[in-house]
C-alpha cells in the first residue's frame, strides 16, 4: 500500500473517549430501557384481551364497510385519477428561492423536485425546499380571515381595513408595508399601486438573517448596493471566512452545484479545488473543507488583514489561526481562479473581502457584478427606524406582508408592544404566527403552492409560480388584498401577472408570435431567461479605510457567541414542519432540539460531560443582560472559547410541532456598523447549571464495530498518480493463498435477465446536505416519530447520512486522538439499504417477508412481515427500521407525525406507497414504485426502458449528482459508464460484474454480502505531508 | 388551468350524417378492399359507435346507405371534419339533419384524413350489405377465471353417485356375510356366553353406544367444523358476488351489451393508468342530452351536472355522484389497469366477468392473492410488437421451450404488487 497511515474514525466523542455508557451500548442497536412491562397490565391480561379482540375483530370483519367512489362531475382534460401531473413552479420563503417541479396526484401536491431548466438553481433542491410541501398541509394554517381573533368573511375585513386606511390617509398618518425580501416584480408593482392610493405608505424590506453589511460594502466598492453572483465552479482555491455557503449562506443550492463541480474527480480529471475554511462553529461547509482553521469571531479581522497583506505583497502579522498563510499564498498563486467569501454582516469586513477579491482579479470570473442576485434586499437601518417610529407612535397603519418580525427581529417584543398603539395592523401570514397574533387583522395569503406569482432572482432570469392545488382554505392572495384595499374592484392577480409578462417580456421578443403560446411555454418551463450583458461594475478601492476600520471592533473578553442559522429549521419560518425538526443536523446529528455547541476544552473547564445517550446539562448563557438556558452539546471542531447557538427555535406560535422546542435567540442579535451582527465577542458569560437535559441525537447509533474500511479515502496528491489510492481490498486466505474477499461465495449468485438496479454514491461530491433524506421521507411516507422515540433509537429514516470524524492520529495514541478531535476531519456517508445480492436479512426471515427480486432488489413485503426483527438483527448496515408503534391515526404521534394523523396532513402522502402499520419492518425499496412506473411507461410505448427514466427520490434531490442510480445491465447507462462495468462474457447477466472504476468500493466487502450500492472514495485536496491542526 | 370546458372533454366520437339525395357515381370512391374495411371497423368501433350504428338509429342516424343519401362523398368528408362549419355555411342538407336531430351537433373530427373517413364508409357499406342476424348481444372476449374453475359439477355428481352405489353394495355384501357366519356358528356347539354374543340383537342403543360409532361421529363433526372455520377465515375480506345498489340504476347490459359501446369510451383511464375511472357525468351527457331525457335515472345525472333539459343549458351547480365501490383491493396491494389492459391486452371480461350481461354490476372474481397468482402462472406475456420484451423473449427462447409466462419474468415477486 501507499504511504497512507491508518486513520481512526469515530462517530462521536463518546466513542473516542471510550465512554462507559458508549461501551455498554455499543453493540446494541437500541438502548436498553429496562423492564418495559407495566405492573398494572400483566402479560396474562394482555393474552386475555388479545383473545377477546381476535374474536371481536373476526366478527366485525364479516361486514365490509361500504366504500364510495366519487368521480369528477366534469373531468378536466388533463386530470386522470392515479396519474400524476407535473407543474413547474417556484419555491420562495422570504428571499430563499428555488425553481421547482411540483408532482400533483389527484389534485394534491405530494412531492417537489428541482427544475433543471432554471439556470439559477439548475435542478437542485435543499432539505427545506423538499420539506415545504408538508407546510401546505399544516394543520395550524389559518382557515380564513380574522379580525381581533374572530373569524370573519373577507367583505367585513376589507370594509374595516379600507375604512381605517382611508381614515389614516386623510389625517396624513404614516403607513408601512413590512416584508422580507421580495423577489417578485409583479408584487412590487402591486405595492406601488397601493402606495399610489395611500401616498404616506413606505415599503420596508428586512431579512431575518441580514446581509445588509454585504450590500453596504458593495455600495462602497461599486457604488451600487447589490450582491454579486458567485460562481464557485470556476474557483480553484476557495477561502471561506465563516460563510456556510453550502448550508445556509445566501444561495446554498446554487453554490452547492458550483462547488460540487470543482470537487468532481475521476481517472480522467485528476484536479479539484482546494477549500479553506476559517470558522468557530463546525458548519456543513467547514465539514467539507480540505483545511479548516479554528477562528474566534474576534480574530476575523486579523485573519482577513493577514490574507490581505500577503495577497497585496506586504508584510503580514500572523493572526494566530492555522492555515491562514497557506490559504493566502494559494489564493495568490491562483489569481483569477480563486474566491474568498465571508459570512460576516459587518460592512468593513466585507469591504476588505472585496479588496482581496479585487487584488486577486476574481471579479468578472468567479464573482459577477454584472449579474447581481436579488435574494437579500433587506435594509437593517430602515427596519430599525420603523421599529423606533412605531414605538414613538409615529406609525398609524402597518401591513406585514408574509413576514414575522415580532419573532425574527431583535426588537420583536418592542414591536409587538408598539403595535397595540397603531390604528391598523394587518398580517398576511398564512399561519397565526407571532406577528399575526400581535396584529388585529389577519388576512391570510395562499401558500406558495396555491399562488400565482413571478420572480426575478437575478436580472433577466425570471420564473413563475402557479397554483398546484385549489386553495384549501378561504385564504386570498396577498397581492389581491393589497389591490382591494387600494380600492380596486374585481382584481385577479393571475391576470395582473400575465398582463405584466405580456408588457414586459412578450412585447420585447420576436420568436413566439402569440401571447398565449408564449405564456404557456413560460408556464410549462417555469422560467424565462434572457441573455444577460456581461457588463461588470467598476471597483473602487477603499483598502486603507477598510484596514483601519476593520480592526477597530475586534475586542474579546471571555466567551464569544456565534449565532447561526440552523441548517434544517432555517430562520424559523418552517419550524412547524416535522420533516425538518426530525432531520438530524448534518453535524451534531441532533433532532427536535435547540442547544449550545461548545468545545471539548471549554467543556472540561466547565466540568461538563455528556454521554452517548445525549445526557447533558443546561448552560446558562447571558448576553448583554439577557439570560437563556440551553443544553450543552460538546462539539468537536468548535473553536475553544466560543459558543454556537442556532436561530429559528423558540417559536411559541408556530403550531403544535414546534411548540416548546428551544428558545428564541433573535433578541441576542446586536447591531454593529448599522447592520445586524450575529457574533458577540464581549459580555458573554456561560455558566453550568445542575439541570439535566437529554438531547435526541442519532449520532452514536448503529456503530460499525471498528470495521474500518467503511470509509475509504485518500488525498489528491496520491490520487494523481494512483486513482485507486485509499482503496482497501480485503483479502481472505483460501486454503493456501490470499484472494479478494469478494471472489469467494457459498452462493451460486443471481442472474438478472431484465434489469439490474444499482447505485453509486460519490463521497467526494456528497456535501452531507441531507436533501435526499427529506426527499426520501416525503416520497416513501416515512413516519416521523418525535423526540422521545429518537432517544429510544427508533427513528424511521430509510436513508441516513452517517457523519464520521477522523484524524490521522495513531488509533492507540489516545492523547494524539484527543488533540486531533479538537478539529477533526469530517466525512459524510449516505447509508441506505445496500440491496445485497447475498442478503443476510433474506435468509433469516421465517416467513419470507423479505425476498430477492429478479432485478436485484431486496424486497420488503409489509403484509407478510410478522415482526420478528431477525432481519434487522442480521443486517450488517443497520438500515432496517421497525414500526414500534402505529404511527398513523394515533393521537400519541399527532404532534410529531401530522402527515398521518390529520385529514389535512394525509393529503401529502404518496398513494403509491403503503403506510406501514405497527409491528412490521421497513427499509429503502430503491423507490420500487418509481421503477415500476418507469417500466410501465416504456411498456405502454412499446419500447425498451431508457437510462435516466427511472430515478430514485434521493438521486432527484441530490444537487451535486453524487447519487447515480440505474440499470447495470445496460452498458449505455450512466452507472455502467461511471463504474466502468464489464460483464463476464460467460455469465452476461450474472452478478459477478467487473467494476473498472478504481475508486468504487462496497462497504464491508469482506463479509461477502455483495451489495448493489457502490461508494466512490473520498479524496481530500491536501498536501502529501499531512498536517495537524 | 383546470377550466372545465365540456366541449373539450370529448375529443372522440360521433360520426353523423344524414342525407337525402343520392349520387351513385361518387360511391365508387369508397374503397372495397379488406384492409380498408378492417381499418374502418377499428375506427368505427373506437369513435363512431357510441352514437351511430350501421342499421339502427341511435343518437345519430343509422349509417347504412349513407353514401346514397348525402349530396356527395366529398360532402361527408367536409361534414365529418367540421359539422359546425358545414351548418354555418347554410348547407341545405346539413341544416336539415341538424334540425331533425334536435339541433345536437356531431363532434368534429378535424384530425381525420380523407382515407380514414373513406375506410369507415367502406366498413359501413360492407356491414350494410350483410344479411340481418338476430340481434343477440354477445360479449367480446373469452370469459374465464372466477368461481367456475375446476372440474365440472356433473362429473362430481356422477362420481359421488357411483361411490354411494358401491357403498350400498358393500353394506349388502357385508350383511350377507354376517348372516352366513351366524348360520355357520349356530350349527356348531357354542357355550352360553358365545351364543349370547353371536345372537345378540342389533338395537339402536348398542350401535350408538359403540366406541366406533362415537369415534366416527366426533371425527365427522370435527372435520366439518374445521373445514367450515378454515373456509370462513379464508372468506374474510373476500367480497365475491358483492352487488350493492347504486345511486343510479345504470345498466351495463344495455350500454355495453345491447348498444355495444366500447368499455374504453366511458372508462377513459383504463389504457393510461392505475384506475380505469368511473366515468364523470359529462361523458354521459355526450349522448344523454338527447336520449331518454325523461327517464328518472337520467334526471339524476342532470341533477348532478346541473343541466336544464328545457333550456338545454348548464346551471353550473354541480353535485358529485357517490357510487358504491364494488372492487376493493386492500391498500397494501397495487394494481394497475394499464399494465393489464394496455400492455397485457387482457379483456375486461377476464376479471370482470360477463359485464355486458349484468344489469347491476357485481364483483365477479375472487380478487384474492391466490387468484392473481394463479393467473400470473397461467398467462403468457403479450410480447407482440412490444420492443420492451425483445431481450427477455430472446433470452427465454434460448433457455426454455415453453412460452414465456408472467411468472417467468418475475410476475410472482412480492414487490411487483406490494410496496
Amino acid at each position: 500500500m501507499s504511504t497512507t497511515t491508518k486513520k481512526t474514525y469515530w462517530k462521536g466523542l463518546a466513542q473516542l473517549k471510550n465512554d462507559p455508557s458508549y461501551v455498554k451500548h455499543a453493540d446494541k442497536e437500541f438502548v436498553d430501557m429496562g423492564a418495559q412491562e407495566d405492573p398494572n397490565h400483566s402479560r396474562r391480561d394482555f393474552l386475555k384481551m388479545m383473545g377477546f379482540s381476535v374474536a371481536a375483530a373476526s366478527l366485525a370483519a364479516c361486514e365490509a364497510p361500504i366504500r364510495k367512489a366519487i368521480p369528477y362531475v366534469v373531468k378536466p382534460m388533463d386530470a386522470d385519477a392515479g396519474i400524476p401531473n407535473y407543474y413547474a413552479s417556484t419555491y420562495v420563503n422570504g428571499g430563499d428561492y428555488c425553481s421547482v417541479v411540483v408532482k400533483v396526484r389527484d389534485g394534491r401536491p405530494i412531492k417537489l423536485d428541482g427544475n433543471a431548466l432554471s439556470s439559477v438553481t439548475k435542478g437542485g433542491t435543499s432539505a427545506q425546499v423538499e420539506a415545504s410541501v408538508l407546510s401546505l398541509y399544516d394543520n395550524f394554517r389559518l382557515r380564513g380571515p380574522k379580525v381581533a381573533d374572530k373569524a370573519v368573511d373577507w367583505e367585513t375585513l376589507d370594509k374595516e381595513v379600507i375604512a381605517k386606511l382611508e381614515d389614516i390617509s386623510t389625517k396624513g398618518g404614516q403607513i408601512r408595508i413590512v416584508s422580507n425580501t421580495i423577489l417578485s416584480p409583479s408584487t412590487k408593482a402591486t405595492i406601488e399601486k397601493f402606495k399610489a392610493k395611500y401616498p404616506t405608505t413606505t415599503h420596508i424590506q428586512y431579512d431575518p438573517i441580514s446581509y445588509y453589511g454585504l450590500l453596504k460594502a458593495n455600495e462602497e466598492s461599486f457604488g451600487t448596493a447589490m450582491i454579486p453572483s458567485y460562481d464557485f465552479s470556476k474557483a480553484k482555491v476557495i477561502v471561506s471566512i465563516a460563510a456556510d455557503f453550502l448550508g445556509t449562506w445566501l444561495s446554498p443550492i446554487e453554490f452547492t452545484k458550483g462547488y460540487a463541480k470543482t470537487r468532481e474527480i475521476s481517472e480522467d480529471k485528476r484536479e479539484m479545488s482546494r477549500h479553506f475554511q476559517f470558522e468557530s462553529n463546525l458548519s456543513l461547509t467547514g465539514a467539507n473543507a480540505d483545511y479548516r482553521g479554528l477562528m474566534k469571531p474576534s480574530q476575523e479581522a486579523a485573519v482577513l488583514t493577514q490574507i490581505y497583506n500577503i495577497v497585496a505583497g506586504k508584510s503580514a502579522a500572523d493572526a494566530g489561526v492555522a492555515h491562514v498563510e497557506k490559504a493566502a499564498k494559494e489564493l495568490l498563486e491562483n489569481k483569477g481562479a480563486s474566491l474568498i467569501v465571508s459570512g460576516s454582516n459587518d460592512k468593513e469586513v466585507q469591504v476588505l473581502v472585496n479588496e482581496i477579491n479585487s487584488l486577486l482579479g476574481n471579479y468578472g470570473v468567479t464573482i459577477l457584478t454584472s449579474l447581481p442576485i436579488n435574494f437579500r434586499q433587506g435594509n437593517d437601518e430602515a427596519m430599525n427606524a420603523f421599529v423606533e417610529d412605531a414605538k414613538a407612535g409615529k406609525i398609524s397603519g402597518v401591513i406585514f406582508y408574509n413576514c414575522n418580525p415580532v419573532y425574527d427581529h431583535p426588537k420583536g417584543t418592542e414591536l409587538a408592544g408598539a403595535l397595540k398603539n397603531a390604528t391598523l395592523a394587518v398580517s398576511t401570514s398564512y399561519t397565526p404566527d407571532e406577528t399575526a397574533s400581535a396584529s388585529g387583522y389577519m388576512a391570510p395569503d395562499h401558500h406558495y403552492l396555491e399562488s400565482w406569482n413571478d420572480f426575478e432572482p437575478k436580472p433577466n432570469h425570471y420564473s413563475l409560480s402557479q397554483p398546484a392545488i385549489t386553495p384549501i382554505f378561504k385564504t386570498r392572495q396577498a397581492q389581491e388584498s393589497f389591490l382591494v384595499w387600494a380600492g380596486e374592484k374585481e382584481v385577479e392577480y393571475y391576470s395582473i401577472v400575465s398582463q405584466n409578462w405580456k408588457d414586459w417580456f412578450f412585447a420585447k421578443q420576436t420568436t413566439v408570435l402569440d401571447f398565449q403560446s408564449f405564456w404557456d411555454k413560460c408556464l410549462y418551463e417555469g422560467v424565462y431567461e434572457l441573455p444577460s450583458e456581461p457588463k461588470e461594475l467598476t471597483f473602487a478601492s477603499h483598502a486603507d479605510d477598510a484596514l483601519t476600520h476593520v480592526g477597530a471592533g475586534a475586542k474579546s473578553s471571555g466567551y464569544e457567541l456565534v449565532i447561526y442559522e440552523s441548517y434544517g429549521i432555517g430562520n424559523g419560518n418552517q419550524a412547524n414542519n416535522p420533516l425538518l425538526q426530525e432531520l438530524p443536523d448534518p453535524i451534531t446529528k441532533a433532532t427536535w432540539d435547540h442547544y449550545a455547541t461548545i468545545s471539548q476544552k471549554d467543556a472540561k473547564s466547565l466540568e461538563l460531560d455528556s454521554d452517548a445517550e445525549g445526557n447533558t446539562k443546561l448552560l446558562n448563557i447571558t448576553v448583554g443582560g439577557k439570560s437563556m438556558k440551553l443544553p450543552a452539546l460538546i462539539q468537536p471542531g468548535q473553536a475553544p472559547g466560543t459558543v454556537g447557538v442556532a436561530l429559528g427555535y423558540g417559536r411559541d406560535k408556530a403550531g403544535v410541532v414546534a411548540a416548546g422546542i428551544g428558545l428564541n435567540v433573535y433578541p441576542w442579535v446586536s447591531t454593529a456598523n448599522g447592520s445586524l451582527n450575529y457574533t458577540i465577542s464581549t459580555g458573554v458569560t456561560v455558566a453550568k447549571t445542575t439541570e439535566d437535559f437529554q438531547l435526541a441525537q442519532t449520532q452514536i447509533h448503529q456503530t460499525y464495530m471498528g470495521r474500518e474500511n467503511v470509509i475509504q479515502e485518500s488525498v489528491l496528491s496520491e490520487f494523481k498518480h494512483n486513482p485507486g489510492a485509499g482503496r482497501e481490498n480485503p483479502q481472505i486466505t483460501n486454503w493456501d493463498e490470499k484472494v479478494d474477499a469478494s471472489t469467494l461465495s457459498l452462493w451460486k449468485g443471481h442472474e438478472y435477465k431484465n434489469h439490474y438496479w444499482g447505485m453509486s454514491i460519490d463521497l467526494n461530491t456528497c456535501t452531507g446536505c441531507a436533501a435526499c433524506v427529506v426527499a426520501c421521507n416525503v416520497e416513501n411516507n416515512v413516519s416521523m416519530v418525535g423526540k422521545k422515540e429518537v432517544i429510544n433509537r427508533r427513528e424511521m429514516h430509510w436513508l441516513r447520512i452517517d457523519r464520521y470524524y477522523s484524524s490521522d492520529a495513531n488509533p492507540e495514541d489516545y492523547k494524539a486522538a484527543e488533540v486531533a478531535s479538537e478539529n477533526p476531519e469530517v466525512v459524510f456517508q449516505p447509508m441506505l439499504c445496500q440491496h445485497c445480492n447475498n442478503a443476510p436479512c433474506e435468509t433469516v426471515c421465517p416467513v419470507a417477508a423479505t425476498t430477492h427480486s429478479t432485478e436485484g432488489l431486496n424486497q420488503m413485503t409489509y403484509n407478510r412481515c410478522i415482526g420478528t426483527r431477525y432481519c434487522a438483527n442480521n443486517c450488517p448496515y443497520k438500515v432496517r427500521r421497525f414500526n414500534w408503534f402505529k404511527y398513523h391515526d394515533n393521537q400519541q404521534f399527532y404532534a410529531s407525525n401530522p402527515a398521518m394523523n390529520t385529514d389535512l396532513g394525509r393529503m401529502v402522502l404518496n398513494p403509491e406507497v403503503t403506510v406501514r402499520s405497527r409491528g412490521v419492518m421497513e427499509k429503502c425499496s430503491f423507490c420500487v414504485q418509481r421503477i415500476q412506473t418507469g417500466k410501465l411507461t416504456a411498456k405502454k410505448e412499446r419500447r425498451p426502458l431508457k437510462d435516466g427514466e427511472v430515478i430514485t427520490a434521493c438521486q432527484a434531490a441530490c444537487s451535486t449528482g453524487a447519487i447515480v442510480f440505474g440499470d447495470m445491465n445496460n452498458p449505455e447507462s450512466n452507472i455502467s459508464k461511471l463504474l466502468k462495468i464489464e460483464s463476464d462474457p460467460k455469465r452476461p447477466y450474472g452478478i459477478d460484474k467487473k467494476i473498472g472504476n478504481p475508486r468504487a468500493y462496497r462497504v464491508l466487502e469482506e463479509i461477502g454480502v455483495k451489495p448493489n450500492i457502490f461508494y466512490l472514495t473520498k479524496i481530500r485536496n491536501k498536501d502529501e505531508k499531512k498536517e495537524h491542526a | 388551468m383546470m377550466k372545465d370546458r365540456l366541449s373539450d372533454l370529448v375529443k372522440s366520437l360521433t360520426l353523423v350524417l344524414f342525407i337525402t339525395l343520392s349520387f351513385a357515381s361518387f360511391a365508387q370512391e369508397i374503397p372495397t378492399d379488406a384492409a380498408a374495411i378492417s381499418a374502418g371497423e377499428a375506427l368505427f368501433n373506437g369513435n363512431c359507435k357510441s352514437c351511430h350504428r350501421v342499421k339502427q338509429k341511435l343518437v345519430g342516424p343509422a349509417l347504412a346507405g349513407v353514401e346514397g343519401r348525402v349530396p356527395s362523398v366529398a360532402w361527408i368528408l367536409d361534414w365529418v371534419k367540421n359539422p359546425a362549419k358545414k351548418i354555418a355555411t347554410g348547407d341545405e342538407y346539413a341544416n336539415k339533419i341538424y334540425n331533425e336531430y334536435n339541433k345536437s351537433q356531431m363532434t368534429a373530427f378535424t384530425a381525420y384524413k380523407d382515407a380514414q373517413i373513406l375506410s369507415i364508409l367502406a366498413y359501413v357499406k360492407a356491414e350494410a350489405a350483410k344479411p340481418d342476424v338476430a340481434a343477440v348481444p354477445t360479449g367480446s372476449g373469452d370469459v374465464a377465471g372466477g368461481g367456475n374453475a375446476g372440474i365440472p359439477s356433473s362429473y362430481l355428481n356422477a362420481i359421488v353417485g357411483g361411490m354411494i352405489l358401491i357403498l350400498v353394495l358393500m353394506v349388502v355384501i357385508l350383511g350377507l356375510i354376517v348372516s352366513a357366519l351366524k348360520k355357520f356358528l349356530n350349527q356348531k356347539e357354542l357355550s352360553e356366553d358365545d351364543n349370547q354374543i353371536v345372537n345378540s340383537p342389533y338395537t339402536f342403543s348398542t350401535v350408538t353406544k359403540s366406541s366406533g360409532f362415537i369415534f366416527v361421529v366426533i371425527f365427522i363433526i370435527a372435520a366439518v367444523g374445521f373445514k367450515t372455520t378454515i373456509d370462513g377465515l379464508y372468506s374474510i375480506g373476500v367480497q365475491q358476488d358483492y352487488q350493492p345498489k347504486q345511486p343510479i340504476a345504470f345498466s351495463h347490459k344495455l350500454h355495453a351489451g345491447a348498444y355495444e359501446i366500447n368499455c374504453k369510451y366511458c372508462h377513459t383511464g383504463v389504457l393510461k393508468g392505475k384506475q380505469a375511472n368511473i366515468p364523470s357525468p359529462n361523458i354521459c351527457m355526450n349522448c344523454h342530452t338527447q336520449i331518454k331525457q325523461e327517464s328518472p335515472e337520467i334526471q339524476k345525472i342532470y341533477a348532478a351536472i346541473g343541466y336544464d333539459v328545457k333550456t338545454a343549458s348548464y346551471s353550473g351547480k354541480q353535485k358529485p355522484i357517490e357510487w358504491v365501490r364494488i372492487h376493493n383491493l386492500p391498500d397494501l396491494a397495487y394494481f394497475n389497469h394499464a399494465q393489464h389492459v394496455n400492455v397485457g391486452a387482457i379483456e375486461c371480461q377476464t376479471c370482470h366477468g360477463p359485464i355486458q350481461e349484468m344489469e347491476v354490476v357485481k364483483q365477479y372474481s375472487l380478487l384474492t392473492m391466490g387468484w392473481c397468482i394463479d393467473c400470473h402462472r397461467k398467462t403468457e406475456v403479450n410480447t407482440k410488437d412490444n420492443a420492451y420484451y425483445d431481450k427477455l423473449n430472446e433470452l427465454h427462447a434460448s433457455a426454455k421451450k415453453s412460452k414465456m409466462k408472467v411468472e417467468d419474468i418475475g410476475g410472482l415477486e412480492c414487490a411487483k404488487c406490494h410496496y
